[in-house]
């Protein structure tokens, strides 16, 4: 019996296989060979690619070598959001591995934020938690918690332990029964046709009237492009972690379920493919 | 939280139940008129109904109300007849009572009303204090009166034989007239109000009644109790005025309103005398408005004034019960009750909704703020209809404000009688016409006649409904003349009119009783926020979105990862280190805690499962030296939470064998729990067990209540050689228990320190095992309740009597049963920081042995408490107890309403889900039940059967081939016969007398063992059981200091005994297997000790796994060991053949 239990699992253990390859126009001394590797989708790309930098770092004259920076078919990849997301928004119906460029040169700072050290990353993703707890909890929990209880939220993330990650995000996803969820869902919708980076707003997992809102709710406030009208045929799929959930899927399970370890639910609206 | 029901009237006086679980107010379709006022107790509802006559409706139970008559027959020898009933003049009746003195012949017992019903006809007990008698049931003595004996003897003269007879209360859960007083009263009844039922418990369900007659008199109703739930007679109460309205709380509280607008309160309410002594008079909370209604609890009092402003009384308790001070509320209600636990129930005055009062806590009575129920009626559409009729309805004329349609109704339909009361009632009301007292902004009784086309309830008589119709002039004309009466009638009715739908949109309420409600601060109520479709989490398990997120991921892991498994991972798998800081207690003595540092080091083990090394890192003699244990050997972690360490203990198989656990503590409770959930997780893991328990598991439970599971490895039971039990591996499973019992098939029931019957939910980790390390569903709310007893004690002495100044020698004055330990009303804790109180200090008056008035036990000495003496040098003792409740989450679900003792399950491998299971059970009275309806798909089943015996019992068990024994109170033995699928409750009992001078406690029986403990801790084997003999010839000692034993469908046996020696220490409550159990020799060869101390209840009626067949050289072991099994299976085969 399938139990919400192995949801989690499954979340953290998502993978995406990766071949990273190399720029045209790198100077090398000699072939880069492509570096095969499986990628955490709800980690961050900075935070798993010392492999590849290393790798790639012994082909490329160190006198050239700036900050390694990523690309999928022209779009800088973005390392603050989740590795999953980006794969979903960009690259979701592509054939696997995904083929990543890597560079090490011309880095578009009006694109990409500098991620000199680790220590970014986690500042980054702490803030994130924070952020998603003030909505959940009004900031309860997570000030509730001591510097070695984020240590550990993080080193969870960092070193992929599931057990020490979720022995303290427990915490972070309980809610008063009475009140039927959290206070607001964190959530933050990515659309590639949009030129803002993604929608956040505030939204209750329960309606006033005391029915749980779903998916489909959300996005009929926020997103409603993102809908099939009626007797049309549907023009973007709605994705987190590479599926599509049902959209009367409860917000609230979504939340507690299909969040990132930042405790954002990330969504992703993509035009549906045409072919 | 046990499902209770509030009780309301509407203002058309149907009368509606609400469940703490439920949303909907369901209609009592059983009254088949309406009613005025209804006062709620947990085991029936009282209500006076507009014919003004009191009805009782007893709210159906599987436990049957049964009164057991009795009378005895007396003989005397004479050498002619032999034994007759020819008598000497002098001697007593030939049927008498058992004193003699009274004549009781048979037809002089009838049944004292209509709602009583015989059960058979008189039979003669053959049962003498716990010995079977000869047939006929006679006991032999020289002489009345005098000892008799079961035998005859030379000098036997005289012989008498108990008749017994039960008759049994049929009416329940319909409303059933009480029976008339001989004497008619003067008058009828206005206000009823029951309680008291926290004053004594003896006799069982001893409940005050309390009612108020028209004319202001205040009468009390006798002997209301369990067996005789209509009370006896009716008791007027002198008063000093004329009262209205009363009410009376569960406890000693009883409080009136006078008509004058004063409020009296009764005092002298005591154990003695429920009645209570005299009136003390508290005025009116405001001087210029009198006050209309008080309700009270248990140490509350709430007023409404005449201007509906609602008032809280400052400062009552029982030693005070008139308060100190009056309190402003806001809210304006026109009615108000207390129910249970203080909680507040009101009807506003405005919109005549019922309203809740929220955050109502023992520290804050007054609680915070009201909130309006909102949940619909059932039936809700055929409302129009129902209010039309209602026009006629008498219901509404106890509220004052809708006097006009009531005036209309007596006019139209009743008869003079009616319109009197009203008219009296009115005119008291209201002293002074011309004050205008309430508005009222919708009565709801204004429904114009053409709205009643709907479909009619089919309680509410046609011809009330034709008359509305066909009188709507009429109905405008009654108006006129009401108007003459009283100005604000008129205003209320053309209010209403303006708002003709009003009753549509909400029920109009009139009376609510909370008094069988139990809900306090931590219950979850669906009162509030109404929802048509709750998204649930249980139906939700197989939405359609849920599948569908189910199926995509594992796609998705198809998609992403299946063809991808040799890339490398780009997270390297490292150790995982966790620190802390801890104290332990130190091996070594001097024993005590020293700090230490604690760490578990977790990592991938050689076969990709996760394993771990546990360090103790403490000082010696300034140096470091540190203790370790591997992760995969530790067998179980123990809570021991007390007040001043919130520690645990860690055994390995080692460590058992010692009887001396790692023992830690953590700094805080938080700490601890985390601990203890990483360390339960991190073993699992090492173990790689994970989900529910199997169906094959053993359950136990510690002497704090915390339940562990085990799942048996099949060489468990292997023969020769047996896996040892001190490496069974042990996990928690949340939730709090004293008993649990299971069957081979997953069914398993568990019994809380308050005797609640929980049923096991299927799920597992709860309690301190959240988020991942316990499933989503199926764990649910677990609240449990025990007393904590603590001694007064005082000594004799001439100059002043009883005092607490006591001998040097003594105990101390206030002391726990031992009188070694000092235990005061104020330094008392709860048992464990999980336990919080309650209630306060009360005298135990329940004492075995008897006390008295004051609830002191007498004795010539300290040790000997237990007599009861009168001499000059005496000692008392005195009993207090207190409750205290416990919180917390686990996989167990509660199975109301009866509360149980004792528990047992076939442990049948059932064939099909849908197979009924036979389960058996004692209520914490003593009777004896049957479940209908269990099945692995319906673990609760559906009802209880009640089997009837003449005495309470204490255990039970049922074994293969639906064998049955039980223990009486007396600590006899019973077997039932003729038990089977057919006839589930079987049909007699068959006396089997205990083992010499032995009082038999706990019974266990397995495929053909049975087994039992008695009081002494001796464990005793049933000899010559046979299928043709299931009864057996006799009992064989066993072994001694054994606590309780459970055999399993194998004949297994395994006990928790006492006094174990370990190599370090010495334990109670040890988890013992019997080795060398073979069919052949049943009753095995020696003890191997498992887990404890502190153990208190085991079953491994669960483990039906045989063991692995060992073809050893000699052949005699698997010969005989297939016959028994094959014939198991034809029995269980029979079993589910219905």
């Amino acid at each position: 019996m399938a139990d919400d239990k192995d949801v989690l699992r499954d979340v953290w253990f998502g993978r995406i296989p990766t071949c990273f390859i190399l720029n045209q126009d790198e100077v090398t001394e000699r072939e880069a060979e492509p570096y095969y590797l499986l990628l955490p989708r709800v980690s961050y790309l900075t935070l798993v690619t010392d492999k590849v930098k290393k790798h790639f770092h012994k082909v490329v004259r160190t006198d050239d070598v700036e900050e390694m920076w990523l690309e999928y078919e022209g779009t800088p990849l973005k390392w603050h959001y989740p590795i999953g997301v980006l794969f979903d928004l960009h690259a979701s119906n592509t054939v696997l591995p995904w083929s990543i460029t890597v560079h090490f040169k011309n880095f578009p700072d009006r694109d990409l934020l500098h991620c000199p050290s680790n220590s970014v990353i986690e500042a980054h993703f702490m803030s994130s938690i924070k952020e998603a707890d003030a909505l959940k909890h009004k900031s309860q929990v997570v000030n509730d918690m001591q510097k070695k209880d984020h240590k550990q939220l993080w080193m969870g993330l960092q070193n992929d332990k599931f057990d020490q990650f979720w022995a303290m995000n427990r915490k972070l996803m309980e809610y008063p029964t009475e009140e039927g969820g959290f206070r607001y869902i964190p959530f933050r919708i990515y659309q590639t046709m949009s030129d803002r980076p993604f929608i956040q707003k505030l939204f209750r997992p329960v309606s006033p009237e005391g029915n749980m809102h779903t998916l489909g709710d959300l996005l009929k406030e926020m997103c409603p492009a993102a809908l099939p009208n009626d007797g049309e045929q549907k023009r973007y799929q709605v994705v987190i972690h590479g599926i599509e959930p049902l959209l009367e899927t409860p917000l609230q399970w979504l939340s507690e379920h299909l969040s990132h370890p930042d405790n954002f639910l990330h969504i992703c609206v993509t035009p549906v493919p045409s072919d | 939280m046990p499902v209770s029901l509030l009780w309301a009237v509407d203002v058309y006086g149907r009368v509606y139940s609400l469940s703490t679980a439920g949303q909907l107010w369901e209609q009592c379709h059983d009254a088949q008129m309406e009613f005025k006022r209804v006062t709620a107790a947990q085991q029936c509802c009282w209500g006076i109904a507009c014919d003004n006559n009191i009805y009782l409706n007893v709210h159906a139970s599987d436990l049957p109300v049964r009164y057991q008559e009795e009378t005895y027959e007396n003989q005397r020898w004479n050498p002619i007849d032999g034994f007759s009933d020819r008598l000497l003049p002098s001697d007593r009746w030939q049927w008498s009572d058992v004193t003699g003195l009274q004549h009781q012949p048979l037809d002089n017992f009838r049944i004292p009303s209509d709602s009583w019903e015989w059960e058979g006809d008189w039979y003669a007990d053959e049962n003498f204090e716990g010995e079977p008698t000869e047939k006929g049931g006679w006991t032999y003595a020289i002489d009345f009166p005098a000892t008799y004996t079961k035998d005859k003897k030379w000098n036997s003269c005289v012989r008498r034989r108990r008749w017994l007879r039960y008759r049994r209360y049929k009416a329940m859960d319909t409303w059933a007239k009480i029976p008339p007083q001989q004497t008619t009263l003067p008058d009828p009844f206005s206000d009823i109000s029951c309680g008291g039922w926290e004053i004594n418990e003896e006799p069982r369900g001893r409940l005050s009644l309390w009612a108020v007659s028209l004319q202001g008199k205040v009468w009390f109703r006798e002997g209301i109790y369990h067996h005789n739930p209509e009370g006896s007679f009716w008791e007027d109460i002198p008063l000093p005025g004329e009262v209205v309205q009363i009410s009376c709380g569960p406890g000693d509280l009883v409080w009136a309103v006078l008509w004058e607008g004063q409020l009296m309160v009764r005092e002298g309410i005591s154990r003695d005398c429920p009645k209570g002594t005299t009136w003390a008079v508290v005025d009116s909370p405001n001087p210029d408005v009198g006050a209309t209604h008080v309700a009270v609890g248990n140490n509350v009092v709430w007023a409404l004034t005449k201007d509906n402003k609602v008032w809280f009384r400052r400062g009552v308790n029982s030693h005070n019960p008139c308060g100190s001070g009056w309190i402003s509320m806001v809210g304006e209600m026109i009615m108000i009750n207390v129910g249970l636990n203080d909680q507040v129930l009101g009807i506003g005055s405005q919109d005549r909704a019922v309203y809740f009062r929220q955050g109502v806590t023992s520290s804050e009575l007054s609680g915070k703020t009201w909130r309006a129920i909102t949940v619909p009626r059932d039936g809700d559409r055929s409302h129009s209809s129902a209010s039309a009729g209602s026009l006629q309805s008498a219901g509404c004329y106890f509220c004052g404000e809708v006097r006009a349609q009531s005036v209309v109704s007596d006019n139209q339909e009743r008869p003079q009688e009616r319109a009197f009361l009203l008219v009296q009632l009115f005119w008291r009301r209201n002293p002074s016409p011309g004050e205008e007292e309430i508005k009222a902004p919708c009565a709801g009784v204004a429904i114009s006649p053409s709205q009643s086309g709907g479909p009619l309830d089919p309680q509410w008589s046609n011809v009330d409904l034709e008359e509305a119709q066909g009188h709507p002039v009429q109905t405008g004309a009654v108006l006129d003349s009401a108007d003459t009466c009283s100005l604000s009638s008129v205003a209320t009715y053309t209010l209403a009119m303006e708002d003709p739908y009003g009753a549509d949109e909400h029920p109009l309420w009139a009376w609510v009783s909370g008094g069988g409600c139990s809900v306090d601060s931590h219950s979850q109520l669906n009162w509030f926020n109404f929802q048509s479709m709750n998204l649930s989490v249980t139906p939700a398990q197989t939405a359609a979105w849920r599948r569908q997120i189910f199926e995509q991921l594992s796609e998705r892991t198809k998609r992403e990862i299946d063809n991808f498994r040799h890339y490398e991972q780009a997270i390297e798998q490292s150790v995982w280190v966790k620190k802390g800081t801890m104290q332990w207690w130190r091996d070594w003595k001097p024993h005590k805690w020293i700090d230490v540092h604690f760490a578990l080091e977790q990592f991938s083990g050689s076969e990709g499962n996760k394993d771990g090394i546990l360090f103790i890192y403490y000082n010696f003699y300034e140096e470091k030296k540190y203790l370790h244990a591997f992760i995969n050997e530790v067998t179980i972690l123990v809570p021991v939470l007390n007040d001043s360490k919130h520690s645990f203990a860690i055994y390995t198989p080692e460590r058992t064998k010692q009887r001396w656990p790692i023992r830690l503590a953590a700094a805080t409770e938080l700490e601890m729990q985390d601990w203890l959930a990483l360390l339960s997780d991190s073993c699992c893991d090492s173990r790689v067990i994970q989900g529910p328990p199997s169906k094959q598991a053993i359950w136990s439970v510690t002497c704090k209540g915390d339940i562990f599971v085990s799942e048996p490895s099949p060489s468990l039971e292997a023969m020769p050689y047996p896996s040892p039990c001190d490496q069974m591996f042990w996990r928690q499973v949340g939730g709090h228990l004293r008993v649990v019992e299971c069957n081979s098939v997953g069914i398993v029931w568990g019994i809380g320190y308050d005797h609640t019957a929980w049923v096991y939910t299927g799920g597992y980790g709860g309690g301190i095992f959240q988020g991942l390390s316990s499933s989503t569903d199926n764990i649910y709310t677990q609240v449990d309740a025990k007393s904590v007893y603590i001694y007064e004690n005082q000594r004799w002495n001439p100059v002043s009597g009883y005092t607490n100044r006591g001998l040097p020698t003594d105990r101390y004055m206030w002391s726990d049963a031992s009188g070694l330990h000092e235990c005061t009303k104020t330094n008392m804790k709860p048992p464990s920081p999980q336990w919080t109180w309650v209630s306060d200090w009360a005298i135990d008056y329940s004492v075995s042995g008897g006390t008295d008035r004051e609830g002191w036990q007498y004795a010539a000495d300290f040790p000997f408490i237990r007599l009861r003496f009168m001499g000059t040098c005496e000692q008392c003792v005195f009993l207090l107890h207190r409750k205290c409740k416990l919180t917390t989450t686990g996989p167990w679900q509660e199975i109301p309403p009866i509360s149980l003792s004792d528990v047992t399950i076939l442990p049948c491998a059932a064939q099909s889900s849908v197979d009924v299971v036979p389960l058996w059970a004692i209520s914490n009275k003593g009777d004896v039940l049957c479940r209908l309806g269990v099945t692995t798909l319906t673990p609760a089943g559906s009802s209880w059967l009640h089997v009837g015996t003449d005495q309470p019992f204490k255990s039970i068990s049922i074994g293969a081939a639906s064998q049955v024994w039980a223990i009486a109170k007396d600590g006899s033995a019973f077997y039932r016969g003729s038990v089977s699928p057919q006839s589930p409750a079987g049909d007699c009992w068959y006396h089997i007398p205990s083992p010499a001078k032995q009082k038999l406690k706990q019974v266990s029986v397995g495929r053909t063992s049975v087994y039992t403990v008695d009081e002494n801790g001796n464990l005793w084997y049933r000899q010559g059981v046979t299928p043709s003999y299931p009864q057996g010839s006799s009992w064989e000692h066993i072994s001694n200091n054994v606590r309780k034993v459970s055999v399993g469908p194998l004949d297994q046996v395994w006990i928790i005994a006492d006094k174990v020696q370990g190599s370090q220490s010495l334990s109670c409550g040890t988890v013992c297997h019997r080795l060398g159990v073979q069919p052949m020799e049943p009753k095995g060869q020696s003890w191997d000790y498992g887990i404890g101390g502190g153990w208190d209840h085991i079953t491994v009626r669960g483990n039906s796994m045989e063991p692995p067949r060992i073809h050893l050289p000699s052949l005699t072991a698997p010969a005989p060991q297939s016959p028994l099994p094959v014939r198991n299976k034809e029995v269980n085969g029979d079993a589910v053949g219905c």
